[in-house]
């Protein structure tokens, strides 16, 4: 899609009407995918594309940033109250990266606050909606970049993959996502909800499009000193087909707690993907059970040492009088945090503090190296190339159906966080319906096989029409 | 809880503390399966990524004027942040 | 006075000041003279988002502290937070070293209160970022607001913390003098500059509690602050109050220590590795480095007893500063060593301190001068001190003060004509000093020291008077 979009722009059709266009439907959908947007900047730097056109592998397209993402001068809120009109005076690392290459940056879209969540239902800003069914979470954290590409607001967009992200929206919402091999994307300029599980990633309507952007963002940065080189190739690797491929199918992934459509989805697109020449066999990763406690006990405790700057002193919320500096931060937390952060942060702190370290932070860490250890064992030589599962249980549930039981909400992740933990990379395509809602297949690589999990995705997406199909209740 | 809130610098209201103290057990108990797995004799790992002695040269960069560094701060004077009294 | 009931352990923050850059951005580090926030970026005020990198440049100056001051270096070494909440603090945790830090196990030598040798331990020496500075409305409890300046904020910092192994607070000072000059001899800093040194202590009477005494920015404050708590915690013990475990701060205005915190209220750091970096192995960084290292005090002072056969003493005073130490070698290569530093140890070092003046305020070529007129006894000793004390009051160069003044050193021939005239005028002070009285001497030197302008050798002078008065 965005290589005929290119097509177009280089043949003369006009950026700023495009980008126009894009900002009417914005404003008049229901969805509440966007945060802010950067009306102003983004036609003006259409309309001096369309004056001189330059060149660049995304070069004219607009797209749309997830809200924790920094852009220099466009409000980066991380959807929270805490950090309502907040304006970095900097840009993050990819932002450069697409900047560079021509694209035009549309506007911020909506999130869980801080990342913590995978519905979008925790935003201050009120949740997204699901555009195939309005009454419906669009997954999360980042639900406001999946709805927007799913509903034609915006042809592609970044978003961030703690412990699924990227994958769970993209699977709710029927479009590709993918989370990087950890450290092939810089996340400078990231806002850190987990720094040691997460990545910033695209959001497409197909395999090829998600080669392209990473084509764009991924590669070294100096700023990051967690950062790698990337090898590329994303996008001439693509056309391999899958003949000889072997897919690891784990068992953890199925049976109790799987909505049984999507199950069927799955299981149909392993049978796809052995008509295409792959073949299929059945591995372990005997501590999936275990994934989900330490994923949390991780991310919890590495986000009350991140979210503990915002105290209103250099930006941010700031309250009325101020009183002695540790009443008037701690109230302006109180006030600026949502329930859910205000949760973690303190989960997060317990599981640090002093007697407990071990137990929690520790233990879960070790648990970790044998999460690590499953995915290498069962991607080793001989073993098996990809890793083939269904990216969430169940399809998209009703806006307010699991909020209130943070526990069952946490749940909804054990087939994405394991990902996370162990830093590999994975990719999420549609693969079904059920009832009329998106089911997605997630594929699983070696660290930094990216171009052997695009590629599976490509070979299988070629062969399936899911990526074609545009929701009726879009505007 | 009180403490925790005291470390964690978030006020706790009285109103929500019962409801927090409720779901953190239940998501500590949740945490407890952990304890099910033997990790004597296993390596803690505390990056995914193989990397170390990553440094940049002692150069220097050019640094934010000063009306960009306070660009975002709610209360300003004379160049400063306008911080609450400490005590 | 070496204080047999008290125990004083020191953790002194160095600021690396003669880096170009911060410890994890590359804002310089030139601010001291700058408006408040202008040497500040994205990272090094914590904006969200932003990520540490270590500059090289300060893991080098690390190693070479922690080499000078017999440390183990460690092999892998890594940077962890410290998490508490301050507004001098913009991320809310500091980036430092915990388990693992760069050096363990050190010492350093310094002269007991008893004035023997003494071995220091070191600890540990570690990494880490300063936080920003704080300028208070008043006092820091009565102010009405604080305001806060970042331009210090990441600059690199080295913490080198010593076992409880001082008895006094001027061996703690002593101490505190002798790093200062091995910091300044390896040029990882310039002690000078404002916050370049910082200290805290540990001290306690034995068998009480220790009480951590904060913010001291000075070697004479130190000296303050200790000698004031140990008479506060030698006073408590009397009136049977014991000591709890307490973290005080130093006022050093009103020069008394004041409570800040208790045990019970202390700060649970919750420490863990720093995501957002990767360790460091340097191991094969120290043959390098040690091979590097420049010539240290101790080793210094050594060799000018033997190169140039000065005495102990002068060769410690010499050495006790790089740049009189070099000022000195500079001097010694073109006149007499021993002549050179028994002037520049005992009359140069006294002038300057009196005149609060470095040693950049008196040019090596001048001392040079001097020592050669001394040596072609063309002037006194006297007079040379006059010169020394002119050029630095009103500048001038040495001949040309000389010939100014008058103070070229007067003829013998001179000198013995006016001893003389003085022997025959004073008639009262020769008779009193014939019947016994020794003390009238002085009245016809005197009189010999008006009639030659001040310009005999006033030694000389009663020398020749006494064999005057003799051959009466």
């Amino acid at each position: 899609m965005l290589r005929e979009l290119k097509e177009v722009l280089a043949a003369g059709a006009s950026a700023e009407e495009r980008v126009a266009a894009l900002f009417e439907k914005i404003k008049r959908s229901k969805l509440n995918a966007y945060n802010n947007l950067s009306e102003d900047s983004a036609l003006e730097r259409a309309r001096e594309f369309d004056r001189a056109p330059w060149s660049g592998l995304l070069a004219g397209v607009p797209i749309a940033i997830k809200s924790c993402i920094s852009t220099r001068g466009i409000e980066t809120n991380c959807s929270s109250r805490i950090l309502k009109g907040y304006i970095p005076p900097y840009d993050a690392h990819v932002i450069e990266r697409l900047k560079k290459e021509g694209a035009i940056v549309v506007g911020k879209t909506n999130m869980d606050e801080f990342a913590m969540g995978t519905s979008t239902e925790s935003s201050y800003f009120g949740t997204t909606r699901n555009p195939w069914d309005l009454d419906r979470v669009p997954g999360g954290s980042s639900g406001g970049s999946a709805a927007a590409v799913a509903a034609g607001e915006a042809p592609c967009a970044l978003g961030s993959d703690t412990g699924g992200s990227i994958r769970c929206p993209a699977s709710f919402c029927g479009i590709v996502g993918l989370k990087p091999t950890y450290g092939l994307v810089s996340r400078y300029g990231l806002v850190s909800y987990a720094n040691s599980l997460e990545q910033i990633g695209p959001l497409t309507l197909n395999v090829e499009d998600a080669a392209l952007v990473m084509e764009v963002i991924a590669g070294h940065d100096q700023r990051d000193s967690t950062s790698v080189n990337s090898e590329g190739g994303y996008l001439s690797g693509l056309d391999g087909g899958v003949e000889g491929l072997v897919c690891g199918v784990p068992k953890e992934y199925f049976g109790e707690g799987v909505d049984p459509a999507v199950e069927k989805s799955v299981w149909d697109a392993i049978s796809k993907l052995e008509e295409l020449g792959a073949s299929w066999k059945e591995v372990s990763l005997p501590h999936t059970k275990y994934a989900l406690a330490a994923y949390y006990i991780i991310a919890m405790s590495e986000a009350s040492s991140n979210l503990a700057r915002f105290d209103g002193l250099r930006y941010g919320l700031r309250l009325g009088a101020d009183q002695d500096w540790h009443t008037t931060f701690s109230e302006i937390r109180a006030a600026g945090f949502g329930p859910e952060v205000k949760r973690r942060i303190l989960l997060g702190t317990y599981a640090l503090s002093a007697g407990y370290y071990g137990r929690y932070y520790l233990k879960a860490l070790k648990v970790r190296t044998l999460i690590k250890q499953d995915f290498e064992r069962a991607l080793a030589t001989g073993g098996a190339d990809v890793l083939v599962t269904p990216t969430m249980p169940f399809p998209a549930f009703k806006i307010g159906e699991r909020i209130e039981d943070p526990l069952s909400l946490y749940m909804a992740d054990v087939f994405t966080v394991p990902i996370n933990l162990a830093g590999v990379p994975a990719i999420s395509v549609p693969c079904g319906f059920a009832d009329g809602l998106p089911i997605g297949l997630q594929i699983i690589g070696r660290h930094f096989d990216e171009v052997g999990v695009l590629r599976t995705a490509k070979a299988y997406e070629d062969a399936t029409p899911y990526h074609e199909t545009v929701p009726k209740e879009v505007v | 809880m009180d403490h925790i809130g005291w470390l964690a610098s978030i006020k706790v209201a009285e109103e929500e503390k019962e409801g927090f103290v409720a779901s953190f057990n239940s998501v500590l108990d949740y945490f407890h399966q952990l304890d099910e797995l033997d990790t004597e004799d296993v390596e803690p790992t505390y990056r995914v990524v193989d990397l170390t002695n990553v440094f940049r040269e002692d150069e220097v960069s050019e640094s934010m004027p000063q009306e960009e560094s306070l660009s975002n701060a709610p209360r300003r004077e004379n160049g400063y942040f306008k911080s609450p009294r400490i005590v | 006075m070496a204080e047999k009931d008290v125990i004083i352990g020191l953790e002194v923050h160095v600021q690396l000041n003669k880096l170009n850059s911060k410890l994890f951005c590359g804002c310089s580090t030139d601010y001291h003279d700058s408006a408040p926030n202008t040497h500040t970026c994205p990272v090094c005020l914590g904006l969200p988002g932003t990520l540490p990198v270590l500059n090289r440049g300060a893991v080098e100056y690390a190693i070479r502290v922690a080499l000078a001051l017999n440390c183990e270096i460690q092999g892998e070494t890594l940077f962890y937070r410290k998490n508490y909440y301050y507004p001098d603090l913009p991320k809310a945790f500091q980036i430092t070293q915990y388990d693992f830090p760069i050096g363990l196990g050190g010492k350093i030598l310094i002269k007991g209160d008893d004035g023997e040798e003494k071995t220091i331990r070191i600890t540990r020496v570690h990494m880490e970022e300063d936080p920003g500075r704080l300028v208070h409305a008043g006092t820091i409890d009565r102010a009405k607001y604080t305001m806060v300046d970042y331009n210090r904020c990441g600059m690199a910092l080295l913490e080198v913390v010593t076992e409880p192994d001082l008895r006094s607070p001027k061996e703690a000072r002593s101490f505190l003098d002798k790093l200062r000059n091995i910091l300044e001899y390896l040029e990882v800093f310039d002690g000078d500059l404002e916050g370049a040194m910082r200290i805290d202590s540990n001290i306690s009477l034995v068998g009480g509690e220790r009480a951590e005494v904060k913010n001291i920015s000075s070697h004479k404050g130190v000296e303050k602050a200790l000698a004031y708590e140990i008479t506060r915690q030698r006073s408590a013990r009397r009136r049977g109050v014991a000591q709890v475990q307490e973290t005080r701060h130093y006022d050093e205005l009103r020069g008394i220590t004041v409570t800040i915190r208790t045990k019970e209220e202390a700060h649970d750091y919750r420490y863990f590795p720093e995501p957002d970096l990767v360790p460091m192995r340097i191991a094969d960084w120290v043959p390098r480095v040690e091979a590097e290292l420049p010539e240290l005090p101790d080793a210094k002072r050594e060799r000018f007893v033997a190169e140039y056969g000065i005495a102990d003493d002068h060769a410690k005073s010499l050495t006790s500063e790089i740049r009189v130490a070099n000022f000195y070698e500079d001097v010694a290569k073109r006149s007499s060593p021993r002549l050179a530093a028994a002037w520049i140890a005992d009359v140069l070092k006294g002038e300057l301190n009196y005149r609060d003046a470095t040693i950049e305020s008196f040019s090596p070529g001048h001392m040079v001068e001097i020592l050669s007129m001394l040596e072609a006894d063309k002037i006194t000793e006297k007079g040379a001190v006059e010169v020394i004390r002119t050029i630095l009051d009103a500048g001038g160069d040495p001949a040309g003060v000389v010939e100014a003044k008058g103070l070229v050193k007067v003829e013998d021939d001179a000198v013995k004509e006016a001893v003389q005239a003085a022997v025959k005028e004073c008639s009262q002070a020769v008779a009193d000093y014939k019947s016994g009285n020794e003390k009238s001497i002085n009245f016809i030197v005197g009189m010999v020291m008006k009639k030659t302008r001040g310009r005999a050798d006033p030694a000389e002078a009663n020398r020749l008077v006494k064999e005057a008065l003799d051959e009466i």
